[in-house]
């Protein structure tokens, strides 16, 4: 029987402190029972001499000091784990919330996790097609890699995500992902939306999902993601499956990590945010890959929106430093109707050139990718002088790119949102689109490739 | 002093070191042959009594290992790279900075410098990174054969990993673990090149800590007892004379990731007073896939004027003017290139655009360089001079037949031309004669253009 705690002297915000305890350890889970027998918990943040803070995950409105009970219970956070999880529906406290039985836990695993020893993991080099050419041609994705949706409110990055989700696979196995979705604080109607999606395409039995909306507690938006991962890691590498986790949307986790930095009295740093928000998103972050004797990987997509479109606030920069690289989406792009709109330039997959090449996709996709790349940047660059003095400034060659680059936008950005294409459909579009440019201006591309792929202008 | 060798591995030689501060007599030695890294080899009897020295001695991080006396660096640290070595090198002993946003390449660049610099010992300190970075290397450095040595990279290199996740408390130690490495391999004798990938999260893992400690913050939450602490780094990098006689460097790189790609932030701006050479990455630059994107506009290296001799004694005595006027051109390319913004640029004479050509051509067949390709990858001193000549022969060449009355179009529709844009590609490092008959056909290519102006 453990002991049951009276002595909870004060309340503020989301935290309680709880006096005269004995035997408590950091971040041990603490029960919390209302006089009319309802259970809250919550996390222990700090112990100094007989006190302990107590972070209370459901919110602390209707608690009274000296009337509820708190009871220790000798653990950290952990959700149970078994090969049942697949196809269910939790809350960020890892509750089941889809009506359906709960679940019989095989184990237990600390939600934290461990930082995993650099010696132990497997390099992502496994090329994934995702049927989208933006980003298997120019930003690949790979097996283990983590590569973030920088977006914007109004952008549809939960179509590209729920699109990625559908038709992400790899070439040779043709192996199929299973999805471990997190949810945080985003709106019912955008949570209705993924399900949905994973109901009509039948992925939703393949798919671990952890809800937590807009209006649910901020407190437990912290233990999401980690739930999720932990759920992620157990079926990747104890029961070898491939798992695309798809975090949405991190700028929400980064706010509530916030206000419970400030209920906190922490010293705040850029923003108001917490000094350790780099270590805390790194910690969500780093729990992707592969191990090494392990057949299972862990490939990480979160989203997140950008305040204002920037760049430079504190979420999206940290991330960046973070992940393998960045899928930026532009509203210009979106506002002239293309769709994915992903802006090329800024984006960027770090792992892509490992993936990519002979064997993998084909011996000519570096040299295209940078082509692509140098010659779009060329052509937007010509359109601005263009925009300022008139397309008669430019010069011949100049036109061509400005005509080449908005054909780019046009035919390899945009497409269908049901459109599959596969690497080789989006390589051929891109040597089209190249043989717009006379064959002497590809400088980025060996010459065997342009004699072998470059479009003869009888064509 | 060294007592005693272990060949470590088939390139390094460990000398067992006395550890500073032992002096005396030595009253007893081992035989030659195996041993455990904590048996004594040795006995030293003097001041502070009876001292037995084994294969290790320990050494506190946060203090600098001590020396006979630090010189001024004057070699050049080869790297390979040729916007470094030729525009903003690097002495042995010096410390560099690299500032950039993410995505800039700053970790590309790391690796390639840890690839090729021609240290003898690389301590690669993964200071708050992505864990799948280090694994690269850890899969990619045993595979990849020392060009000087012929055995695998690994055998030169140590690495410290702390990952992004791992303990804070660590990561502010991780520093301090590599540097005091590195002056230990210098006390051996080697030269040893540093590279600290990220300072700017050993400065948050300070910052971090430093609030934990409810310590007054100053700029940005970061304690006011950071310059210092860069101080202490960045000056543990050397030329040193040891005290065992032995010449040994401690050259450092730092990189640092300023929040936003903004460089106002404290850990750059401190960072900059401390180090003699500031390599920046450029974001546009890099988005247009331009790498390394180290941008020669901001960049600087005040050991240019150290190395002008070292360049003259390996046979290069006109690096220093070449650089200068290459330099000098890039300048003049940013000015016109501003007017080009505004007003386009078919209203510059052929006469400046030659000068937006030449840098356009340096930029795509020099500055940039591929660090996948195999060709590319590692540029030998002689090719760098070669083709910086090359390129301003080129300029020098074409000026002449513009004022002969050559148009630009004619000057860049030469088949040699074509050829200089590859050439970082094309001539592999083994054949760099072929630069001088290239040399030789763009002198013919352009004494043709001219006469054939001038017979009009």
């Amino acid at each position: 029987m453990r002991k049951e705690y009276l002595t909870v002297e004060n309340i503020v915000g989301p935290l309680m402190l709880v006096q005269e305890v004995s035997g408590v350890s950091f971040a041990e889970i603490a029960e919390i029972i209302l006089p009319d027998g309802g259970i809250r918990h919550g996390q222990v943040l700090e112990i100094n001499e007989d006190k302990a803070l107590v972070q209370v995950f459901e919110g602390t409105s209707g608690l009274t000091p000296g009337e509820v009970r708190v009871k220790f219970l000798g653990k950290g956070l952990q959700l149970g784990l078994s090969r049942d999880i697949v196809g269910r529906m939790f809350n960020g406290f890892g509750r089941v919330i889809d009506g359906g039985p709960p679940i019989i836990p095989e184990k237990y695993s600390d939600v934290n996790g461990v930082p995993i020893n650099p010696e132990a993991r497997d390099y992502p080099n496994e090329f994934i097609q995702t049927g989208i050419s933006t980003i298997d041609v120019l930003n690949t994705l790979v097996r283990g890699q983590k590569l973030p949706i920088f977006s914007g409110s109004g952008l549809p990055h939960s179509r590209l995500a729920a699109q990625i989700a559908r038709q992400a696979k790899v070439l040779k196995t043709g192996e199929q992902f299973a999805v471990v979705f997190a949810a945080m604080g985003i709106t019912f109607e955008e949570a209705q939306f993924f399900m949905n999606e994973f109901e009509k395409t039948g992925a939703l039995e393949r798919a671990v999902l952890f809800i937590n909306l807009a209006n649910d507690p901020p407190i437990e938006r912290i233990a999401v993601p980690r739930m999720a991962l932990t759920a992620a890691e157990y079926l990747a590498y104890e029961l070898g499956m491939h798992i695309l986790v798809i975090l949405t949307d991190m700028t929400n986790y980064c706010e509530a990590l916030r206000e419970i930095s400030a209920a906190r009295k922490e010293v705040p740093s850029r923003r108001g945010y917490p000094g350790y928000l780099y270590t805390d998103l790194s910690m969500i972050y780093e729990r992707a890959g592969r191990i090494k004797g392990k057949s299972g990987s862990i490939t990480q997509m979160p989203i997140l929106t950008m305040p204002e479109d920037d760049k430079t606030h504190p979420i999206p920069d940290l991330t960046g430093y973070i992940t393998e690289g960045q899928i930026l989406l532009s509203r210009m792009l979106h506002n002239e109707g293309i769709y994915p709109p992903v802006d090329v330039l800024p984006s960027l997959s770090r792992l892509k050139d490992k993936g990519i090449g002979k064997g993998k996709t084909r011996e000519d996709h570096a040299g295209v990718m940078n082509q692509l790349y140098a010659a779009y940047a060329k052509g937007k660059a010509a359109k601005e002088i263009a925009v300022v003095l008139g397309e008669s400034a430019l010069t011949p060659l100049d036109i061509m790119y400005v005509k080449f680059s908005e054909q780019f936008e046009k035919e390899f950005i945009g497409q269908g949102e049901g459109e599959n294409r596969d690497i080789i459909a989006s390589l051929t579009i891109g040597w089209k689109l190249l043989g717009m440019l006379p064959a002497t201006e590809l400088k980025r591309v060996k010459q065997e490739f342009i004699d072998e792929y470059y479009p003869s202008k009888q064509l | 002093m060294s007592i005693a060798v272990v060949q470590e591995t088939l390139t390094i030689e460990h000398r067992v070191l006395v550890p500073p501060g032992i002096s005396g007599t030595v009253t007893a030695v081992s035989p030659e042959g195996e041993y455990r890294v904590e048996d004594t080899i040795a006995v030293v009897s003097g001041e502070q009594g009876e001292t037995r020295l084994s294969l290790f001695h320990r050494w506190p991080v946060r203090k600098g290992r001590p020396y006979r006396s630090k010189a001024l660096p004057n070699s050049l640290l080869i790297t390979g790279q040729r916007v470094i070595d030729t525009l903003f090198p690097i002495a042995k002993g010096g410390s560099v900075a690299v500032p950039g946003g993410f995505g800039t390449g700053k970790t590309i660049l790391q690796h390639a410098l840890a690839k090729w610099c021609d240290a003898q010992v690389i301590i690669f300190i993964g200071c708050g990174e992505r864990g799948n970075e280090m694994t690269d290397v850890l899969t990619e450095f045993p595979r990849i054969v020392d060009p000087r040595t012929g055995r695998p990279l690994m055998e030169r290199t140590i690495m410290i990993a702390n990952t992004s996740n791992m303990p804070v408390a660590a990561r502010e130690a991780s520093i301090y673990t590599g540097i005091t490495m590195a002056e230990y391999y210098r006390d051996m004798g080697y030269h040893v090149a540093v590279m600290a990938d990220s300072t700017s999260r050993w400065a948050e893992a300070l910052r971090e800590l430093s609030g934990r400690m409810e310590e007054l913050p100053a700029d940005e939450g970061f304690p006011s007892y950071l310059p210092t602490r860069l101080a202490e780094f960045y000056e543990r990098a050397g030329m040193v004379e040891t005290l065992g006689g032995r010449e040994g460097s401690v050259s450092v790189i730092g990189s640092v990731s300023p929040p936003g790609g903004d460089f106002s932030e404290p850990v750059t701006q401190h960072s900059r007073r401390f180090v003699r050479g500031l390599w920046v990455l450029d974001r546009q630059l890099a988005n247009a896939r331009h790498y390394p994107a180290v941008s020669w506009l901001e960049s600087y290296s005040e050991y240019v004027e150290d190395l002008g001799q070292w360049w003259e004694s390996k046979g290069f005595p006109e690096w220093k003017s070449l650089r200068g006027e290459i330099m000098g051109l890039l300048q003049q390319e940013n000015r016109l290139q501003q007017v080009v913004k505004l007003v386009g640029p078919d209203v510059l004479p052929d006469s400046q655009r030659i000068v937006l050509e030449t840098c356009a051509l340096f930029k795509n067949a020099f500055l940039q360089q591929d660090s996948f390709s195999p060709v590319d990858m590692f540029c030998p001193l002689e090719k760098q001079v070669k083709m910086l000549k090359l390129i301003l022969l080129f300029h020098e060449r074409g000026r002449r037949a513009i004022q002969k009355g050559a148009t630009l179009v004619a000057v860049r529709g030469l088949t040699i031309c074509r050829e200089l844009m590859r050439m970082r590609q094309t001539v592999k490092n083994d054949e760099i004669e072929k630069l001088d008959r290239m040399a030789a056909e763009l002198d013919r290519s352009m004494n043709e253009l001219e006469a054939r102006y001038e017979r009009r």
